[in-house]
């Protein structure tokens, strides 16, 4: 039934009722005297009214069931930018015709139509350019078809969930084939608001009752509903679909647009996948993506998809001076950005990681011993052999470069071959650790959308019980049925035997991967929020390896105990020969100090890296190693605990087990590893020096140190050279700089990077081998960069603390962890480090309660021994905490455990605490943190 | 300056009125019984007859004054309605209006946080508009509506401003420093939950220099309100063990539940309404919400734009209090 076009009803949230306007468009390709009416939001005269000339117009295509609606929050934010002084933007956002307020027309509009449709509105518009196509959904795809036509008044892409190809073959998405069922599609689509509830149920979190009573309104009536079902009959399913050609000239024209584009996705979207987010980031390379892990289908209500939007096109379109330097920084511009030091690295001769694989393929020396199941040594020979079969294996089942390979094997011979003849390759290693918990592997794979598979048996069941992609390759040899229910194409075995083939029949390994190409994906441990994915470049994973040699002298000869994984599979790179202790790779802790100098004694170890939550078992089983154990301990010279702080005790007594070694403990993230580095004794004389002094301690503001301590502070003798107080972890390793860019007196850091002494802020970092980039996360990518210098690789690390006078660094805690007072900027482990000195603590953790700016300080404490219950700090122990401090302490809080993150199992989780304390201290219901 | 104090005989205003004449201005006090402050001039009266009743002193004591700090009111948990409309809603509109009439040119009201919160716990909380209608009980809706309608009365040459000093205490304190000790030193003094709730209070002699930073501040900040505290929010159980450390009395050793506690609040507040009698329930709703929630203000707008930071810290308000009982068991 036709019905005109109509303005929204007034009072639908978040709707301005001045962005609405209709208007007249004649339909091309008819004789002209068919016109429809549009209605559409234009913040067009706001911006008239403000006085502002917009840089640029948005055009903004809702999908299905939505309309208009849907850009509400992008029009809202633009306005309000242009009204602060920044570049306007103009945002128009159409109601396609037979949605939302537009006319009901009578006839059918497929694809085809519906591009035109849009083409005859920004005529009848007199849209000028630049253009920025923004859509959703199908209205992706109108958008693009609409995009593909006018480079001349195109400047950008931003799509948000949207297809635009569907594979032949590939199986429809559940939902929409419930949908398509001839049956159901009438009843499910148009004569109930079934298909419509259905959608705004996929909000995270769900929607409030109004903002789906705004998203409802224009589909009240089966008869307003119609273009509903009338969208939903134009998925091209079928290849004999009516709207396929044009779908299909739609999806490749768009590998022609050379506009910046970027493309925000929500993954949890059962209807478009992440695979739609590959198949278009396959055909437009260039594209920015970011990933909202947590978000959906309905990307616009669940996340502050117009703050992303409006920087991106500050930094992408508008360009501002300021961001200039950071648009370059990603894949296209790789080589231009390489940072000056790592040139100078390039000249003195960089290995890619398969040089000594090269170089020593006759060698029958030692390369790899595994301890389990029973000591196996593996000489660089055969190592070198296996590689390059794997290597010509993998290309032989469709391996390619680029192509992404999940690596779900435990540390061992098999993973260190299956990883070298993938990178040889250029196939990109995705490595996530099982310390994540299921649900993080999940979707950290998930998030990677690997296209093969390498696993044992445990990641391998998963990988099937849980869904996640990829063509899977098993480690070991399963029988037939087994295989199949795990979906295995294919073995190690085979691999080697197929490559050995292609190998003897003369087929060369392709040609070696570039500098710049990306390596290796790896994952952050997901202790502060979902895990992340970090792209290396090879040259970048090379500059690791050098700066391993740099700092610890591993090298062509050394006998290597690789306790902690990532360092460990680099042995092999540096031409080391390692070895990997029998451990549970899964359960740190099962690894005793006997496995460590059986490992030792099998290569003749000189250097021993080991976790910190291994070394506590280690200390912990000392008394079992025989006098023979402990002779081949006496022959480490370097040992190192690598991934989390430990306390100068357990290092003192794991270096007391290896009496000739230096120990030696890192500073570093997974986006830049092996930042700074301390030795024990680098940690006793910091630890000298602050008993030395005897300054008061003071709150750091403006990123300056104040000494002003409150009239209830008794100037006790504090522990600490600099009033922030800190963990020292040493000076910058070779390669690498560390600034400081100080706090605010908000505790955000807005300062200038700088090397000043005493200066507390943000720590960041610069070195030949910090991270590429963050995997998908373009805003988290573009926050790690903010204030970088320009040719410069700089990452902001997230951790607060300062530079001392001799240059080491002192790390005082977490950019989230800083207690905003109404006096200043509080950082939390120096407060912790002197709480910790009173005999009845174990552990303290140090946090704020209440709004930024006026945060109160809160002590949390683990006790000796042990509290049973939680409670409130008896009166005495509560003055010992105050007057350790200096500062205000609100209330000081027992408890007989404090949160932690599961993989170091030492990280304290100081936001759930402080949330904890908040509910405690506000009179709430009294549980454990 | 020459300043008029009203409601000068009670725990603050002795206060305010000492420090203010100490500070060398001319102080006049106004109130029904003496002041007991040396070196200021006392008026007797009440606030509750009409300024220009003949003889009822606040047309006197009001004339040639520059400012006038209103303290006087009736502040107690229970009680007669009417008895606290009249004293806290028309006085507060009568002393207005003579302060007018006479040409005073600044007008310091004393409120109170309670006429902006209602039971809900408050963590870090600016200075909102006074609400009556949410306010719980007798006592903080006429101090809401009072405060609206001093701030109402603001306009040129008249400078009104609002001061909401929170849970003050001190040595001399009869209204809350003695009723706990007494409590205490009974055992009928419980805590209510676990005693965890942070509480801001404000020691006596920081509200008195709160209140004479207000006076001065008064042309430049006019027509606002600001609550004052120590800026020190401590859980209640902590204060309850100060005050009664010092007293040298045990600290409360039983816990009621807080949710308990409130019900049996309103049931003994409902039982009070209906016999009425010059002693205070044991309990109210009202007092029971404020001893089981978190009560702390955020203080930065209040020091920046008075120009003032509190002198006596907690600790050092406990030691003196200390001092206080040790002379005056």
């Amino acid at each position: 039934m036709p019905a005109p076009a109509t303005l929204p009803p007034s009072g639908l949230s978040g709707l301005n009722p001045g962005w609405s306007r209709l208007i007249d468009v004649a339909e091309s390709g008819t004789s002209g005297d068919v016109t429809h009416g549009w209605h559409l939001l234009d913040n067009g005269p706001e911006l008239d009214a403000l006085g502002v000339i917009p840089v640029g117009t948005i055009l903004c295509v809702h999908g299905n069931p939505t309309w208009s609606y849907l850009w509400r929050s992008l029009l809202a934010a633009a306005s309000e930018a242009a009204a602060s002084g920044a570049p306007a933007w103009r945002v128009i956002a159409v109601d396609q015709l037979n949605m939302g307020f537009s006319e009901r027309t009578t006839d059918f509009r497929p694809l085809a139509r519906r591009v035109q449709d849009l083409d005859d509105l920004t005529d009848a518009l007199d849209l000028a350019g630049p253009v920025i196509a923004l859509g959703h959904d199908w209205g992706g795809v109108v958008s693009l078809g609409w995009a593909v036509e006018h480079p001349e008044l195109l400047a950008g892409v931003m799509l948000l969930n949207t297809a635009v190809h569907q594979p032949a073959g590939d199986k429809i998405p559940a939902p929409l084939r419930l949908a398509l069922g001839r049956g159901i599609l009438g009843p499910a689509t148009v004569a109930t608001p079934a298909f419509l509830a259905t959608t705004l149920a996929l909000a995270h979190p769900p929607l409030s009752s109004e903002i789906k009573r705004g998203f409802r309104a224009p589909y009240l009536t089966s008869a307003r509903r119609s273009g509903i079902g009338g969208f939903v009959a134009d998925i091209p399913v079928a290849l004999a679909h009516e709207s396929r050609p044009e779908l299909d000239r739609i999806a490749e024209s768009v590998r022609t647009l050379a506009v910046p584009t970027l493309l925000l996705w929500g993954p949890r979207d059962p209807i478009f996948s992440d695979r739609y987010l590959d198949d278009l980031v396959d055909r437009m390379p260039h594209a920015r993506v970011h990933r909202f892990e947590g978000a959906g289908h309905l990307l616009a209500e669940d996340v502050d998809y117009a703050a992303a939007a409006l920087l991106w096109l500050g930094d992408a379109v508008v360009k501002s001076p300021l961001d200039a330097s950071e648009s370059e920084s990603e894949s296209e511009s790789e080589s231009a950005s390489v940072a000056p030091s790592e040139a100078a690295w390039d000249a003195a001769g960089t290995h890619p990681l398969w040089h000594y694989l090269d170089e020593l393929q006759d060698s029958d020396e030692t390369a790899l011993v595994d301890m389990q199941p029973t000591p196996r040594t593996v000489s660089w020979r055969l190592l070198s052999l296996r590689v390059r079969q794997l290597a010509a294996g993998l290309v032989h089942i469709g391996v390619k470069p680029g192509d992404r390979v999940s690596l779900l094997v435990p540390p061992s011979a098999d993973l260190t071959a299956v990883l070298y003849a993938c990178v040889r390759i250029g196939a990109i290693v995705v490595v996530a650790d099982a310390g994540l918990g299921l649900a993080g592997l999940t979707r950290a794979v998930r998030g990677a959308r690997p296209d093969f598979v390498i696993g044992a048996a445990p990641g391998l069941l998963a990988a099937r019980a849980l869904g996640w992609p990829g063509r899977k390759i098993s480690v070991a040899g399963f029988v037939p049925p087994m295989a199949r229910l795990l979906g295995v194409e294919h073995t190690l075995a085979e691999l080697i035997s197929l490559g050995q083939a292609r190998l003897s029949a003369g087929d060369a390994l392709p040609a070696q991967p570039a500098p710049t190409d990306a390596a290796a994906v790896l994952f952050t441990s997901g202790s502060t929020g979902p895990a992340k994915g970090v792209v290396y470049t090879h040259g970048q994973l090379s500059a690791v390896s050098r700066a391993l040699f740099l700092q610890y002298g591993v090298g062509v000869g050394t006998g290597l105990v690789a306790g902690f994984a990532p360092f460990a599979l680099l042995g092999p790179a540096l031409g080391a020969r390692s070895v990997t202790p029998d451990m549970d790779v899964t359960a740190p802790k099962t690894l005793t100090a006997s496995a460590v100098a059986a490992a030792v004694d099998a290569i003749d170890a000189t250097v021993v890296f080991l976790s910190p939550a291994a070394l506590v078992n280690v200390v912990a089983t000392a008394q079992a190693l025989t006098p023979a154990d402990h002779a081949a301990l006496a022959g480490v010279q370097r040992f190192l605990s690598a991934g989390a702080p430990i306390s100068e005790s357990l290092l003192a007594q794991a270096a007391a087990l290896m009496p000739q070694a230096t120990a030696h403990t890192p500073y570093g993230m997974t986006e830049g590893l092996l930042m700074a580095d301390i030795t024990l004794e680098g940690i006793r004389a910091a630890a000298a020096g602050v008993a030395e002094s005897n300054t008061v301690p003071a709150v750091a503001n403006d990123g300056e140190s104040v000494p002003a301590p409150p009239a209830t502070a008794t100037p006790a003798a504090t522990p600490t050279a600099n009033p922030a107080g800190g963990v020292c972890v040493g000076g910058s390793t070779a390669t690498t700089r560390i600034r400081i860019s100080a706090l605010d007196a908000s505790g955000a850091s807005v300062g200038e990077l700088t090397e000043e002494a005493d200066v507390t802020g943000e720590i960041v970092v610069s070195a030949p081998h910090v991270k590429d980039r963050y995997d998908r996360l373009w805003l988290t990518e573009r926050a790690s960069r903010r204030g970088a210098v320009a040719g410069e690789r700089w990452h902001r690390t997230g951790d607060v603390g300062h530079l001392d006078g001799a240059g080491r660094l002192w790390v005082e805690g977490r950019m989230p962890h800083v207690i905003v007072t109404a006096n200043g900027v509080v950082t939390p482990v120096g407060p912790e480090q002197r709480i910790e000195t009173l005999p009845d603590v174990f552990r303290a953790a140090f946090v704020g309660v209440g709004p930024l700016g006026t945060q109160q300080q809160v002590a949390v404490l683990e006790t000796v021994p042990p509290a049973r219950r939680v409670h409130r700090a008896p009166e005495k122990l509560a003055a010992a905490v105050r007057s350790m401090v200096g500062t205000p302490v609100a209330a000081v809080l027992v408890v007989p455990g404090l949160p932690t993150d599961i993989r170091h199992n030492s990280k304290i989780d100081r936001s759930r605490l402080s949330r904890w304390a908040t509910g405690v201290l506000s009179g709430g219901r009294w549980t454990k943190p | 300056m020459r300043v008029l104090v009203t409601g000068a005989s009670g725990f603050l205003g002795r206060a305010v009125a000492a420090r203010i004449s100490a500070a060398g201005h001319e102080v006049r006090t106004f109130q029904r019984r003496p002041s007991g402050v040396p070196g200021v001039e006392d008026v007797h009266g009440s606030i509750t007859m009409p300024a220009d009743t003949p003889y009822a002193g606040l047309a006197y004591a009001v004339s040639g004054r520059d400012a006038v700090v209103h303290l006087a009111a009736k502040v107690s948990l229970a009680g007669d309605p009417a008895a606290f409309e009249a004293v806290n809603v028309g006085g507060t509109r009568t002393v207005l209006q003579a302060a007018q009439d006479a040409g005073v040119s600044r007008f310091v009201y004393i409120s109170s946080p309670s006429v902006a919160h209602a039971g809900s716990s408050i963590m870090g909380s600016e200075a909102l508009p006074a609400a009556p209608e949410q306010a719980r009980g007798d006592y903080a809706r006429t101090k809401a509506r009072a405060e609206l309608l001093a701030l109402a009365a603001d306009a040129p040459g008249f400078s009104v401003v609002a001061v909401r000093p929170h849970l003050v205490w001190g040595p001399g304190d009869t209204q809350l420093i003695d009723r706990i000790v007494d409590r205490a030193r009974h055992g009928r003094l419980p805590l209510l939950g676990r005693g965890a709730a942070l509480i801001d209070t404000t020691y006596v002699d920081n509200a008195a220099s709160a209140i004479h930073a207000a006076l001065d501040a008064a042309s430049s900040v006019h027509g606002q309100s600001y609550v004052i505290t120590n800026g020190e929010p401590r859980p209640i159980a902590e204060l309850l063990a100060g005050i009664c450390g010092a007293a040298n009395v045990a600290a409360p050793a039983w816990r009621v539940p807080a949710s308990a506690a409130r019900a049996a609040g309103s049931l003994i507040e409902a039982i009070w309404r209906t016999r009425p009698g010059t002693d205070e329930p044991p309990m109210t709703r009202f007092l029971a919400e404020q001893l089981s929630t978190a009560h702390w203000f955020d203080q930065r707008r209040t020091r920046a734009d008075l120009a003032w930071t509190p002198e006596v810290s907690l600790d050092e308000g406990f030691a003196r209090l200390a001092a206080h009982y040790r002379q005056t068991p």
